[in-house]
């Protein structure tokens, strides 16, 4: 839902066109080879993953939570994410009107499936204006051998 | 980060014509209110403060975000949820708010915004004189 969210919310279309694409984004995969591992857009935390020659980096979009509870685990391929994120609204008392809760919160949890050349011991995590950037190096590749023939 | 070639793209960009170089990502907002004034709180990761733009134009509020890059130059996008590195909403503020005492707070992603109501706005008490 990140991603439907662009454009002018309160335009005459406006509203007709983001349900459209929010039925398009939840229903509209139908047929297409997904993950097992898919979540339906809008989860909390969003994620962004990405290759480079050396390293896988994954980032997740979670403000608002406390970096040291958070727990990464990485486990036979599958690196896994979850946390809490605290309800950080000042207290309510009967006085209050609340016109919008749109934030997400709570528990949360994602899986991602991590490639094999990933080295286990070399993982390591940043959190920062609410990104936490997860990056994993890869093994060295193998020197290519040359095989002499007698 | 670079716009991700999926198969399922070939939706989006019918509908994003206009306002092409600006288009961004609607940040998600709580907003309650209490007798002095609104609390607002908008998520925003990514945007460290000093790429955050908070105006006010006439009774408009407009937040605006930007993300401090923050992938290696290599990077090769293979999933994407966040598309786009711009986060931008607005709203119209009532008169009984007193926009110039804005108070505002960014941690974590996290923006707090408080916008006290006028003084005079606040509700009084009026006592009834009696004779």
């Amino acid at each position: 839902m990140y991603e439907s969210m662009r454009g002018f919310p309160s335009s005459l279309f406006g509203e007709l066109d983001r349900l459209q694409r929010e039925f398009d984004d939840m229903f509209g995969f139908s047929g297409r080879p997904a993950s097992i591992r898919s979540v339906a857009p809008g989860t909390y935390p969003a994620i962004n993953i990405g290759n480079t020659s050396t390293s896988v980096e994954i980032y997740a979009f979670a403000p608002g939570v406390d970096a040291s509870k958070v727990e990464i685990t990485l486990d036979r391929g599958v690196l896994t994410l979850s946390g809490e994120r605290p309800n950080d609204l000042p207290d309510t008392n009967d006085k209050v009107s609340v016109y919008s809760r749109e934030r997400l919160g709570g528990s949360f949890r994602r899986a991602v499936n991590i490639p094999d050349d990933v080295d286990p011991e070399h993982v390591n995590a940043t959190y920062r204006d609410g990104v936490l950037r997860i990056s994993l190096a890869r093994h060295e590749p193998a020197q290519p051998k040359r095989i002499t023939v007698q | 980060m670079n716009e991700v070639q999926q198969v399922t793209d070939t939706k989006q960009d019918v509908t994003s014509n206009a306002g092409q170089d600006t288009r961004a990502l609607l940040p998600r907002v709580d907003v309650l209110e209490d007798d002095a004034g609104i609390t607002l709180l908008a998520d925003l990761p990514g945007v460290p403060k000093d790429h955050l733009e908070l105006k006010v134009e006439g009774d408009a509020l407009v937040i605006e975000g930007v993300m401090a890059p923050f992938t290696p130059e290599t990077l090769e996008p293979v999933y994407a949820e966040v598309r786009l590195p711009r986060y931008r909403r607005s709203f119209t503020l009532s008169r009984e708010l007193d926009a110039s005492r804005i108070e505002a707070n960014l941690k974590d992603g996290v923006l707090t915004l408080r916008i006290p109501k006028q003084a005079h706005a606040q509700p009084r008490r009026i006592s009834v004189q009696v004779g």
